[in-house]
């Protein structure tokens, strides 16, 4: 069952003389319940493939399929509840002013549930935050807090998809493997499927089942984690990548 | 033993704030020879305050207070501020964490070197922009011309990282202080420019104080490693045996990463010991 296909996908940004190709005829798919990771180098396409996906980047050509679905450039209510996304820095992607408590009730209440409030305390245990912080806003947490607090906002409709950009590089080591350790459990406990992006190969090395390797907006080679440890790359982009890696 | 270039002794950051006096650095106390030598730890563990510290550069109400922080036998304490301008850039430089934030973004990069030059040395413009290109070509920049014209945005990340360390060159200092120079920048940049820090430490003799919170570059690139908790140095080692260290934190940070040749399901997590942040510092002094 393929949770995610993406089949001959562009995306540009810009027209004309400015026009600038972010992604070049990638195609992979992912299977339900896996976990698969995108890497490579800032600009190489990684995090653009993910906006497409999301529906945050326009203009798009080729075909992009979620749970069997074709999307569309108008994306339905629905797809919001099948695909969630987690960015990169915790610092951005919350609003300032919102408390924990504003920032899962709106969500929840955009997508239509009726049991708000078992529900956030619900989703802030699932992240291991617990009651005290529900009503603390953004700056009164730390970074690793936060971005669990974006993880609970992400699971909040109940997604299967979710798209993870660079969850942890704005972290230290330690809240790190704290992050990386409850995403691990959160899909085991949820089936849920991963794409993540990472410039970091061990951590996909530790997440992913299976890997894209990106350079210049095109997937260069695909991967099993096995290949990615016995240093098995074919092409040379990728074993370079993995030597400056270790 | 030959002379220490720094020696740092019992150095202290604090911080006014309604709650107290927050301390950032607790009597810190290193040396610095000609050599490499890593400060890790994570945010907050108060190494970046360590590196301003020892040029001054924390502003009031923040405090410094040390017995000493001598440069060649001069303890810069007791300087004053004018005094200081003369040492910060001359004899002691500092490479700071994001190009995009410490390039003037409306002036060319051929300008800022030329100004950074002019400040320190009575130089011909012409001189000046001889000597900004060699300082580029140091760094391994291709077609300096043109990079000299050109203004930061124009610049990838790499690039602007290597801009900023020849301008921390050209005065030739003693003492360069690199505050996660290459943490912007991806894994490949991040080997360029650290062979290029390398290479200029080895042949004009620096001494080089590296800040980071990655441990695996730290270990692979430094000669011998502070490591940071709550403000006070809690471990020293050689950095080929960090691998070997021995205090609980920093096992707990080695264990904590991700290891392509060791899969887990599950990273081991950090376990706070407060008694960690009580323990006295450690003396990095040789």
């Amino acid at each position: 069952m393929t949770m995610l296909e993406i089949d001959a996908l562009n995306v540009w940004f810009g027209h004309g003389r400015d026009r600038v190709d972010a992604v070049k005829a990638a195609s992979f798919s992912v299977a339900r319940g896996e976990s698969f990771g995108l890497v490579g180098e800032s600009g190489s396409g990684k995090s653009t493939i993910l906006r497409a996906v999301a529906g945050l980047a326009r203009n798009w050509s080729g075909r992009m399929a979620v749970d069997g679905a074709a999307l569309t450039a108008k994306r339905p209510r629905s797809f919001y509840k099948t695909v969630q996304m987690v960015f990169q820095d915790p610092y951005a992607s919350l609003h300032p002013r919102h408390s924990v408590d504003q920032v899962l009730g709106e969500t929840l209440h955009l997508h239509g549930f009726a049991d708000i409030d078992a529900r956030v305390v619900k989703l802030l245990e699932d992240v291991g935050l617990g009651q005290k912080f529900r009503f603390r806003y953004p700056h009164q947490l730390s970074g690793g807090q936060r971005q669990r607090v974006a993880i609970a906002r992400a699971l909040a409709p109940e997604p299967d998809l979710l798209l993870l950009d660079e969850p942890t590089s704005a972290l230290d080591v330690s809240v790190q493997a704290e992050i990386l350790n409850l995403l691990v459990d959160l899909r085991r406990d949820r089936g849920l499927t991963y794409v993540m992006v990472s410039h970091d190969l061990s951590v996909v090395g530790h997440m992913c089942e299976r890997l894209a390797v990106m350079k210049d907006g095109q997937i260069v080679e695909v991967m099993g984690v096995e290949a990615l440890r016995r240093n098995a790359a074919t092409h040379p982009y990728s074993r370079s990548l993995l030597e400056a890696s270790l | 033993m030959m002379e220490p270039l720094l020696d740092v002794e019992d150095l202290w950051v604090r911080f006014p704030t309604r709650q107290g006096v927050f301390d950032a650095v607790r009597g810190v106390s290193f040396t610095l020879g000609r050599e490499r030598l890593g400060i890790v730890g994570e945010s907050g563990s108060g190494k970046s305050m360590t590196g301003r510290a020892i040029l001054r550069l924390i502003r009031p109400p923040g405090m410094v207070e040390a017995k000493q922080i001598s440069l060649g036998g001069v303890n810069l304490m007791d300087k004053t501020e004018k005094e200081m301008r003369a040492v910060r850039g001359q004899r002691i430089s500092m490479v700071m964490q994001d190009p995009k934030f410490s390039l003037n973004p409306v002036m060319t990069i051929g300008d800022q070197i030329i100004e950074a030059y002019r400040q320190h040395n009575r130089a011909s413009k012409a001189d000046a922009y001889a000597k900004a290109l060699e300082m580029l070509e140091a760094v391994s920049i291709r077609d300096p011309d043109r990079v000299m014209r050109a203004y930061p945005h124009e610049m990838s990340g790499g690039m602007g990282q290597r801009i900023m360390i020849a301008m921390m060159l050209i005065p030739n200092p003693e003492i360069l202080i690199a505050d996660e120079p290459t943490s912007a920048l991806d894994v490949s940049v991040q080997r360029q420019v650290l062979d290029i820090m390398d290479k200029l430490v080895k042949d004009r003799g620096m001494g080089l104080i590296f800040i980071s919170h990655d441990l695996n570059l730290v270990a692979d690139f430094c000669d011998r490693v502070l490591i940071m908790y709550a403000g006070r140095i809690v471990e020293i080692c050689e950095a080929d045996k960090l691998s070997e260290a021995k205090h609980p934190y920093t096992r707990g940070l080695l264990n904590s990463l991700p290891r392509l040749d060791a899969p887990r399901d599950h990273l081991e997590v950090l376990q706070r010991d407060p008694a960690w942040s009580e323990a006295p510092s450690v003396s990095g002094r040789l």
